[in-house]
């Protein structure tokens, strides 16, 4: 978090990940399509019984949008964080 | 955390239907996503939209939407549009459909609504097999494949649907898959915005069945041939687009042009008739 | 007002009941007998503005007139028997969505190709169910030039009333025969509009119904977002998979015409007050039926005459009240045999049921009928 604090002071951007839980059917297109490798797998189910992607490394995310692009159950997407 | 997280299109959506009964990692979703990205950044009026789908998994795509749709026989989305859209001109009209429903069954209607130019807008969703019935072979299908109806393979080469459309007469022709989401929306927003028959194939990737029938054993596995395969040219004839699974699947815009559209010839031919004068 | 009678075909004098009945919307293919309606349609509506298009083939046209419906347009096709089974499928669309549309079958020799140009009357079941799965559905059979323009117009009314496909029938003698025709203007005649929903979308059902068990429809571009599907749905139009959702779709499909069925039925009926034999006969062939029957009667023969004008749903009441005192009817028909089968469902106890199928596409004189009646009723 501090590392965003100091982030968002020399005015990189940054971004948050939202998953909805609930719809992800752990197919791991995003995990695997993400560049700079921020997604991972939790270890908790979701309703459905699928374990859903969660955001790891906030620092890294560059906020490209693949993830939310790809994902065909629109349970994914990216919010930037602002001030 | 229990507060309602929403999807920023969520007003695009049924949510009410949601989740989708698309297999995990099944590429319509995606093309759907890309849709209806192209419709909110082009800030299109939603009410103004109406989507007709025929039978298959991308079918399936107006149950999960909210715009006026229909879901109609197998291979006769088009025509249905086609009276749509000659009913209410104002409305701009777009059909999904899988390779099966839209160049098998549906052959002989997506050739003449090209050669009409028929204010359509045609998004084929090519996953190179008959998905929701179980995984039958497709016009599309590499004939190396290995399918329910083609266990002995390799069976009769595939439509380069790119070229089938372009020699028709269409007048947009492009093809992409579901690993460039960003270039399958611009296209999207390109066809929505013109006159005139739009066609986009889009390279998909069907996981539960052709990935499985055919040793990749996850969806980014699939995807990732999809993405290798797909080599995207500018600047070339729709006739020298390749479509072979080992080789290369030539993905870009390959005809762009500005013609007469059915619209037009309806609406000359209705002041032919009306100059003419009533005789009964 | 001359330029209201004209003296022409029944191809032609169904074109003019649609164009008053506001139909502006005609997708078609070509086939005889029915190509005139065709043709004649693709000089009329671009002068009023409607849009005519030859589709590629049947199926084309079938599915095009409901994608215009269902976008608010009044919308009809015509073809005859190798057409009208390739539309099957696309009835079946029409009946399941509640889209309205008309179809004309001018009814032509088979079975398969057949002879083109020459009359029938083999579909009579067909137009009942020809598509797969159960409904109900309306069929109305005109026996002049005059009634071929006024059934068009009820056609349309019908449709737009009970949001269902109707089957206007004709064959091949009424396509080409000649007689007088009234062009009755538009505020002569009712003509019905599909009723437009009036609450918001958000609480709007696109299959919600009244006490007829018909629904109110938007059209698409109205604002309702609304979803015509043609996988079992519900209230909603929302593809449910389940047994209970299924047992109501197939049920109100069907009810919805069922439970009408009197106010749509039509039928014509002469003699039958007294009448020992009633001959029962549909479209023009009832004409010659109803001329022998009128010179048996002027022999003081007690015979009567019955004319289903709804072909579906059949008008069994009437029939079974116009046999009341008859203890024989005889079925006449230029075919194989097809209304005979409405005929014995309906009529079940004690009465003698005949039939006199007519194979030949040349239509019979009264007296040819005549001599076939005489020998029936004696058997």
């Amino acid at each position: 978090m501090a590392l965003q604090q100091g982030a968002l002071q020399a005015g990189k951007r940054v971004f948050d990940v939202i998953v909805i839980r609930d719809r992800c059917k752990e197919c791991g297109l995003c995990i695997e399509m993400c560049p700079t490798k921020v997604l991972d797998r939790e270890n908790t189910y979701n309703v459905y019984g699928y374990r859903p992607t969660f955001l790891k490394n906030r620092d890294r995310c560059i906020g490209c949008k693949i993830c939310e692009n790809i994902c065909p159950e629109f349970a994914i997407f990216v919010k930037e964080v602002l001030k | 955390m229990q507060e309602i997280v929403l999807h920023p299109l969520e007003k695009y959506l049924r949510s009410d239907r949601l989740p989708h009964t698309w297999c995990p990692g099944c590429g319509i979703g995606t093309v759907a996503q890309a849709f209806i990205r192209a419709v909110d950044e082009l800030k299109l009026d939603p009410s103004q939209i109406a989507i007709v789908s025929g039978i298959g998994c991308t079918g399936r795509i107006p149950l999960y939407l909210k715009f006026d749709g229909a879901h109609v026989l197998h291979g006769r989305a088009i025509p249905v549009a086609l009276g749509v859209k000659l009913a209410k001109p104002n409305l701009k009209v777009v059909v999904f459909g899988g390779d099966g429903d839209i160049l098998s069954i549906g052959g002989n209607h997506l050739i003449h609504a090209a050669r009409r130019n028929a204010d359509l807008v045609v998004i084929m969703v090519n996953n190179f097999i008959y998905g929701l019935t179980g995984g039958q072979v497709a016009p599309t299908t590499p004939k190396e494949a290995y399918t329910y109806t083609s266990p002995y393979n390799p069976d009769s080469k595939p439509f380069n649907a790119v070229q089938l459309v372009a020699a028709s007469g269409a007048t947009y022709v492009a093809r992409w898959s579901t690993a460039y989401p960003v270039l399958l929306k611009e296209s999207i927003k390109k066809a929505l915005t013109r006159r005139g028959f739009s066609f986009i194939e889009v390279i998909s990737q069907c996981p539960e069945i052709f990935g499985r029938l055919n040793g990749f054993k996850t969806p980014y596995d699939l995807l990732k041939k999809i993405k290798d395969v797909g080599i995207i040219r500018k600047n070339i004839s729709p006739f020298d687009t390749k479509y072979d699974w080992n080789n290369e699947i030539t993905l870009g815009e390959f005809v762009n042009k500005d013609e007469p559209t059915y619209l037009d010839y309806l609406n000359q031919i209705i002041e032919k008739a009306r100059g003419q004068g009533d005789k009964k | 007002m001359t330029e209201n009678i004209l003296f022409t075909h029944g191809n032609q004098a169904v074109v003019e009941g649609a164009l008053v009945a506001g139909c502006r919307f005609y997708a078609g293919y070509p086939i005889t007998p029915s190509s005139e309606i065709a043709e004649e349609m693709s000089k009329r509506l671009p002068k009023l503005g409607g849009i005519y298009v030859q589709g590629e083939d049947e199926l084309a046209s079938i599915n095009m007139i409901i994608g215009a419906s269902m976008a608010g347009m009044k919308a009809m096709t015509a073809t005859s028997g190798p057409g009208y089974s390739l539309m099957q499928e696309g009835i079946g669309l029409a009946v399941a969505t509640e889209t309205p549309i008309v179809i004309v079958n001018v009814m032509r020799v088979g079975p398969s190709t057949g002879i083109a140009s020459k009359p029938w009357q083999g579909d009579i079941m067909q137009a009942r169910f020809g598509s797969h799965s159960d409904y109900e559905i309306i069929s109305l059979y005109p026996w002049s030039v005059q009634e071929a323009f006024d059934l068009t117009i009820e056609a349309f009314n019908l449709a737009e009333k009970y949001m269902t496909p109707i089957i206007l029938l004709s064959d091949g003698i009424l396509a080409r025969m000649r007689e007088k025709l009234y062009i009755r203007s538009p505020n002569e005649v009712e003509i019905i509009e599909r009723r437009k929903p009036n609450v918001a979308p958000e609480v709007y059902k696109p299959y919600a119904r009244d006490e007829n068990l018909v629904p109110t429809i938007a059209s698409f571009g109205d604002g309702y977002a609304i979803i015509r599907d043609s996988l079992t749905h519900d209230e909603r139009g929302y593809y449910l998979e389940k047994p209970e959702t299924q047992a109501h779709y197939v049920w109100v499909l069907n009810e919805k015409i069922k439970r009408n069925a009197e106010k749509i039925q039509k039928w014509d009926e002469k003699f039958t007050d007294d009448a020992e034999v009633v001959f029962i006969a549909a479209g023009p062939m009832a004409r010659i039926v109803l001329a022998m029957v009128k010179e048996a009667r002027s022999e003081g023969l007690k015979w009567g005459f019955f004319r289903p004008i709804t072909i579906w749903p059949f008008p069994e009441k009437q029939l079974n009240n116009a046999v009341r005192n008859a203890n024989n009817v005889i079925v006449v028909e230029m075919s194989y045999g097809k209304l005979i089968y409405p005929v014995r469902w309906t009529l079940r106890n004690n009465i003698r049921i005949g039939h006199i199928p007519w194979l030949s596409y040349v239509a019979p004189s009264p007296d040819e009928i005549r001599k076939l009646a005489e020998k029936e009723v004696m058997d």
